[in-house]
């Protein structure tokens, strides 16, 4: 393998890029290698080398220079880190070709090359150096070659000392540290093949967590009830935390590569690279089962992978490597997204530059129309069709792996929990579908807010006189019941018939027929009048009516209004229709109204008929969820027959389809209690770090982990952030009045890695001023890794553009050293706190407290 | 909607008289356009959305003229300045004319005054602050009532009812209570004397911050007290009730008075002093949470004590009334507000009683995406058959010809767009006619998702009537795509005089298409009596097209 020492490019002091100079600013940018290899050298001297002589040491030795020349060719080309970067180009392709003749004339082919070794070319992906290796392999069989391929040792470096950071001593503390006691909970869920509805975000993360617990043969019997409690010995700490921590030490050396695709050059991607590292914040939360690294891994995923892919736009339009980057893309955009909601502000951000660049495309006048129809049909594939199909997919992973039903089951549909394996779907496997005259029902309301309920009644009867002096009609109540009970069956009668069984064959019932309802137990008849009901006296009360001989008439009659009918001969069906009960006489409709009533009601919920039906409402509307057909003539058998449990065995699975759209949409609206957190903080705590959150304390000691970010580096991305702005605003005005203070290509750099980075911080934190869920410090962790990218963009922008003269530059660099140490010193002190493995003295931890509003906790003695 | 339109007609002038800058007429029209804007937003907060507009409209004028290089930079300053006068120191000038105006007129004290803070009471006339001597600074022994700084939260209130069964422990409530009671009374004393501080032998002894006090309530003489017991609601804070008899209580009573942002040993300024206050035991803040009890507490606000220790303005607190006959009263004029001071407090509670507008349960709502599609009406009077009804509900005909439209003009100026940005070649005529389309639609296009797409975001109650501004916008929109479109299409056609007859044919046809649904329909806005649509017999009962319409 050979040691690529990578060099710091030399700047461009003028306003405009190299004067006869091979190696133009953007060039020079490229000359650093990208974590793919560069050509095959194998002479000691080629180690040390710089370009220039590597190119002399392929003049030297011709028969080996084919791929050398080629490699050189494409980098000549590079300007392409900077669209529209034309004027470099031309000169250093000629130069290019000036520097390595043509060996066996085929390199000479630089624009026009052969399309074998073309395609050898493009082949080198990311699994460039995997590839190289195997066809080192077999050239090693006809020449005894020594160096294989140059690895960029920066990425390698970068990589191990993330890993190092983040994997080490990963295991500790074998206790449930903060929010792992919720992701713990699903993964748990997932081991037991439990369903769970989390209205935090859609189920990939959680999923990525579980396969850390299913590699490491977790089988999920543990109880994760409170923070601090000590892992039990089946629980495999490392693996669970396994995941996150590689994906935040890949984010790592994955900011080296942004910034350097950008067009910056390795000193500024190395920077962005090592001040990810030393960010004490990032390091604690993923070191932890949390989802916020895994979020940010695929955030940069995604920007990195455009930036890739819009490179090689430049180069070779449709070759393997540009489809494989824009569908790499697409796929990073999902599995944000697929790990938590926030993730689609970065998916919009790189929709947005990805629209901005297809609008030049459009405007491109050397392209067909035919190409760049192409053009933008392959992006709408992979940045629209690919994320949904792979959000799709996320969840059809998810119902399939967690097929069992659980406590969450409550919240469904009915025909969503008849689908799940045990709870409802035992009970009402092989009930018959279609509910006939005669048949024996329960009826559940389908808003089940505030909780699930079902159509109830029971002998008592409304008290005649209210506590306000309202009276009633004193018939028998009829409530909303949240239990399973006897009491909730009713049956279906026909008005024009008696019997209470069900003919042979069964004469199933239609939309828009009338029935009455009676009660199984009590026999008395659904009846509504004209009384108001006991809490909602705009309504009508709804009874069992009893008659009493007081000139009082009973009114049993409903209409059956089939809310999702399919023709108006639908007929109704078990758990799958969902139908409205209108009352034939007042035309009021049986609702939910939600209050409780009080000790008379026994607290169960009213229900109402209301005559001001507005259109469709969850709340009238209801659907049978267990059923079966009465048998029993007899009062008393048929008491016994509803005391049986139901049994029949048809089953009937609700399409993938539909259990997506019920499970997102209850996700959606699930209720997050928005209450207040000890640890909560509002977005404008967040930039200023005037928040911390405590994720665990040692049982005795006062080691504790504590999630608090790296001050300086906090700061100094504020500042840049400010500095980017203005700079960029008052660049604007001076363009606007057509002086240009940049070169073009510098320019359009600047504005890109703005977007990106800048435009990155913002999509992720501006959104949080207007959520009104619980917020955290930890959400703002995306924004500011965003923020770390955009800072050594800005610091190379000074010390290149503003920095005048050569000492000014010198001084500038010294200072950012003192800067970076600065931060080193801060990450080093705050290192307790974050990896919770010593135990600092309470006099230690007050000097720690730099903020009053930081709670760090002291243990007192 | 009025000042809307006018604000938009001025704009659009005043952009036709840019060719002339600085002259009369564009003066005129830049003014005007700031004195309707100050209308609008004084009229309601949605007037907002066309300062925005406008406000957008004017930073891309201003940009296309800082890039003209043949402007010095001069001249572009002085536009500048122009639009700054006109419309941004104008419209603000009329509009705190109306509230300077507002505050002249109504400057009785009335039944809101419980919303507004001490100071803001103090300037209205007939409220006890008007004018109101009281002593300076808070000493043992006096009456008080204290007040929560958060605006529309109250006075800390206790009253002779238990907390109910079930509800932490039953002892006496403590609320927040907007109005004015005597139940707002509350004497201060030592915590470790049960002496009575007015013993006219004792010396007056001020209460400094970080004392250690008591709260007794003057009409139950119990005290404040709080303990390891949820709060009714906020069930993460504890409950704060009102204990002992006749003053003595236990150690639960104790709280430290701390004055925030004072150091320690400075005596408490009556309504001047932000005051914390700490219960002892448990080192939690007497907060109130904003919450509305249920009818047990008679709806007032749930006051919680929180162990969180952050600075809300929910836990902190002033003394407003102070009655203490041992202290010399001093004038309490220098507690005037100023004007921007009353300005703003007043636009705080105007916020947060906006936000306040919550539906309640089961209320009817109408939801944002139901009102471009006319989904459903809003019943003015009259409910029964015999009743005389109004019905509000947009003319379905010239909405769904708007919703239409709106997608039409989005399909066309996508490409239109990108023929252009392609570099088609387009004739003289059509050239023009998409410069109407793209610049004057979008403008439109503009105004009405910037009137629209807001509500979404809102979390207030809203009604159907919050789409009309959008409406106008989108009706415009459809006269300028319809007219582009039958001049495309004439223009299409070769011999002139068919052209000029499909044109006329074409625009008459929408106008009578329009006024037709207009008498369609016209019973639901002018009133109707007779048997609901639901009736054949019924006038309408053809017209109701739609499930959800309820007329």
């Amino acid at each position: 393998m050979k040691a690529y020492t990578p060099q710091r490019p030399r700047k461009n002091t003028g306003a405009f890029p190299g004067h006869g100079d091979l190696r133009t600013p953007s060039q020079a940018a490229n000359d650093v290698p990208q974590g793919r290899t560069s050509a095959p050298v194998r002479t000691r001297d080629a180690r040390r080398a710089t370009r220039d002589a590597r190119a002399r040491d392929a003049r030297a030795l011709p028969p080996r220079k084919a791929p050398q020349a080629r490699r050189i060719e494409r980098r000549a080309g590079g300007a392409w880190a900077v669209p529209h970067a034309e004027q470099p180009r031309p000169r250093a392709r000629r130069e290019t070709l000036t520097v390595s003749p043509p060996p066996h004339g085929r390199s000479e082919a630089g624009p026009d090359a052969g399309a074998a070794l073309r395609e050898l070319d493009e082949t080198r992906g990311v699994f460039e150096d995997l590839l190289l290796l195997f066809y080192r392999m077999l050239g090693f069989l006809k020449h005894p070659v020594v160096v294989t391929a140059d690895i960029n040792l920066n990425v390698v470096a970068l990589t191990a000392m993330g890993l190092l950071s983040r994997l080490w001593q990963l295991s500790y503390p074998r206790a449930v540290v903060f929010d792992e006691v919720y992701y713990g909970q699903y993964i748990s869920f997932y081991m037991k093949r439990i369903f769970f509805l989390d209205g935090s975000g859609p189920p990939f993360g959680h999923m990525l967590l579980a396969l850390g617990g299913y590699l490491g043969g977790f089988d999920g019997n543990f109880l994760w009830n409170r923070i601090g409690a000590e892992y039990s010995s089946n629980v495999p700490v490392w693996s669970l935390r396994l995941l996150p921590a590689l994906t935040g030490a890949l984010s790592v050396p994955m900011a080296y590569q942004i910034l350097s695709e950008l067009g910056f050059s390795h000193c500024a991607a190395m920077g962005a690279a090592l001040l990810m590292l030393i960010e004490n914040a990032l390091i604690t939360q993923s070191r932890l089962m949390l989802l916020e690294s895994v979020l940010i891994f695929f955030n940069l995923l995604a920007v990195l992978s455009y930036l890739k892919f819009s490179n090689s736009q430049k180069q070779r339009p449709f070759s393997p490597s540009w489809w494989f980057w824009l569908t790499l893309t697409g796929v990073a955009c999902s599995c944000a997204v697929g790990v938590k909601y926030v993730g689609v502000f970065t998916y919009l951000l790189v929709l947005a530059v990805a629209g901005v660049h297809a609008w030049h495309l459009i405007g491109d006048r050397s392209l067909s129309n035919v190409s760049v129809l192409c053009h933008l049909l392959a992006r709408a594939a992979a940045l629209l069709v690919v994320p949904a199909a792979m959000y799709l997919l996320f969840f059809y992973v998810h119902l399939s792996l967690v097929y069992r039903s659980g406590p969450h089951d409550q919240i469904m549909s009915s025909a969503f929990q008849a689908s799940l394996e045990g709870g409802l779907a035992r009970i009402t496997q092989g009930q018959p579908l279609e509910v006939a005259y005669g048949s024996q029902v329960t009826l559940k309301n389908v808003l089940g807010k505030p909780v699930p309920c079902w159509l109830h009644s029971h002998q008592s009867t409304y008290p005649m006189i209210y506590e306000n002096g309202r009276g009633s009609s004193h018939q028998q109540q009829v409530t909303c019941y949240p239990f399973k009970d006897v009491n909730n069956w009713w049956i279906v009668k026909d008005p024009g018939r008696h019997q209470l069984v069900v003919s042979n064959p069964p004469r199933p019932v239609r939309h828009g027929d009338v029935v009455q309802l009676v009660h199984g137990m009590t026999t008395r008849f659904l009846n509504t009048h004209d009384v108001a009901a006991p809490l909602s006296p705009h309504s009508q009360e709804v009874s069992c009516y009893v008659d009493y001989n007081i000139s009082m008439p009973s009114q049993n009659l409903w209409r059956l209004d089939i809310v999702n009918r399919d023709s108006d001969a639908g007929v109704w069906k078990t758990i799958l229709s969902e139908v409205r009960l209108v009352h034939v006489n007042t035309s009021a409709v049986l609702k939910l109204s939600g209050a409780h009533l009080p000790d008379w009601g026994f607290r169960q919920l009213e229900v109402v008929g209301e005559k001001l039906s507005r259109g469709y409402h969850e709340s009238t509307v209801w659907n049978v969820e267990e059923h079966r057909y009465g048998k029993s003539q007899e009062q008393k058998e048929r008491e016994v027959e509803l005391h049986s449990p139901t049994q029949m065995d048809v089953h009937r699975n609700l399409s993938f389809l539909a259990r997506f759209l019920e499970l997102q949409w209850r996700m959606l609206t699930a209720k997050s209690d928005g209450s207040e957190h000890k640890y909560s903080s509002s977005p404008l705590d967040w930039v200023t770090l005037d928040t911390s959150i405590a994720y665990w304390l040692h049982p005795r000691t006062s080691a504790q982990i504590h999630l608090l970010g790296n001050v300086v580096i906090w700061a100094s991305a504020s500042l840049a952030t400010v500095a980017y702005t203005l700079l960029l605003f008052w660049y604007l005005l001076r363009r606007r009045r057509k002086i240009c203070d940049l070169p073009e290509d510098s320019w359009l750099r600047w504005v890109l890695a703005g977007a990106l980075c800048a435009g990155g911080w913002a999509v992720n934190y501006v959104p949080f001023f207007l959520m009104e869920k619980t917020l955290f410090l930890y959400h703002y962790l995306p924004a500011l890794t965003f923020q770390i990218l955009l800072l050594p963009v800005v610091l190379q922008h000074i010390s290149d553009h503003l920095c005048r003269t050569q000492l000014l530059r010198s001084l500038f660099g010294a200072l950012l050293v003192a800067w970076y140490s600065c931060a080193c010193h801060v990450f080093n002190t705050l290192r307790p706190l974050t990896y919770g493995d010593k135990s600092l003295s309470p006099s230690e931890l007050k000097a720690l407290r730099w903020k009053d509003s930081w709670d760090i906790l002291i243990r007192k003695y | 909607m009025f000042f809307i339109m006018a604000a938009m007609l001025s704009m659009v002038k005043y952009n036709s008289c840019a060719n002339r800058p600085f002259s009369a007429p564009w003066w005129f029209w830049l003014s005007l356009t700031g004195v309707n804007l100050a209308g609008a937003l004084g009229v309601k907060f949605v007037g907002l959305f066309i300062i925005l507009q406008v406000g957008w409209n004017t930073i891309s004028d201003l940009w296309h003229l800082f890039g003209d290089l043949s402007l010095s930079v001069v001249t572009v300053g002085k536009h500048l300045t122009a639009r700054i006068l006109c419309l941004i120191v104008l419209p603000l000038t009329l509009y705190t004319a109306t509230y300077a105006v507002h505050f002249m007129v109504l400057n009785k004290s009335g039944p809101g005054d419980g919303f507004f803070s001490s100071a803001f009471q103090a300037r209205l006339s007939g409220n006890n602050l008007h004018n109101a001597s009281i002593p300076e600074h808070l000493a043992y022994g006096s009456v008080i009532t204290v007040k929560n700084l958060r605006m529309a939260i109250g006075y800390l209130h206790s009253h002779r009812h238990l907390y109910p069964e079930g509800i932490g422990a039953r002892q006496q409530q403590v609320t927040t209570y907007l109005h004015k009671d005597y139940n707002n009374l509350w004497i201060i004393k030592k915590h470790n004397t049960n002496a009575d501080p007015l013993d006219p032998s004792l010396p007056v002894e001020f209460v400094r911050h970080g004392d250690i006090i008591r709260l007794e309530h003057k009409e139950t003489s119990r005290n404040l007290h709080s303990h390891y017991h949820e709060a009714p609601l906020t069930r993460k804070h504890y409950q704060v009730t009102g204990y002992g008899i006749n003053g003595t209580g236990d150690s639960n009573d104790f709280w430290r008075i701390e004055v925030v942002n004072r150091k320690f040993g400075n005596r408490i300024k009556v309504l001047r002093s932000r005051i914390r206050l700490i219960h002892l035991v448990t080192g939690c803040v007497l907060g109130s949470s904003g919450k509305v009890l249920p009818k047990w507490g008679w709806e007032q606000l749930e006051v919680t004590c929180t162990p969180y220790l952050k600075e809300t303005l929910n836990s902190i607190w002033n003394v407003e009334d102070h009655i203490n006959p041992k202290l010399p009263n001093i004038s309490l004029d220098v507690l005037q507000p100023s004007f921007p001071e009353v300005l703003l407090e007043s636009h705080m509670v105007m916020i947060r009683g906006n936000n306040g507008l919550k539906p309640k349960d089961n209320e009817f709502t109408s939801k944002p995406w139901h009102w471009p599609v006319n989904y459903q009406g809003l019943r003015f009077s009259g409910i029964n058959d015999t009743d005389f009804r109004v019905y509000l509900l947009g003319n379905p005909v010239v909405w769904w010809l708007n919703l239409l439209s709106i997608a039409l003009y989005l399909l066309l100026g996508s490409i239109i767009a990108v023929a252009v940005q392609r570099g088609a070649h387009l004739p003289a005529e059509v050239e023009g006619l998409t410069q109407v389309l793209l610049r004057g639609g979008g403008q439109l296009l503009l105004g009405w998702i910037l009137h629209y797409f807001p509500f979404f975001l809102m979390g207030r109650i809203l009604y159907f009537h919050h789409y009309f501004p959008a409406m106008l916008f989108s009706s415009m929109l459809t006269g300028i795509l319809w007219d582009t479109l039958l001049r495309l299409w004439a223009w299409s056609l070769a011999s002139s005089s068919l052209a000029r007859g499909l044109y006329v044919v074409g625009n008459l046809s929408l106008l009578l298409g329009t006024a037709y649904s207009f008498y369609l329909f016209h019973p639901l806005a002018y009133g109707m009596v007779g048997p609901l649509a639901q009736d054949p017999r019924s006038p309408m009962a053809g017209l109701r097209w739609l499930e959800s319409w309820d007329f």
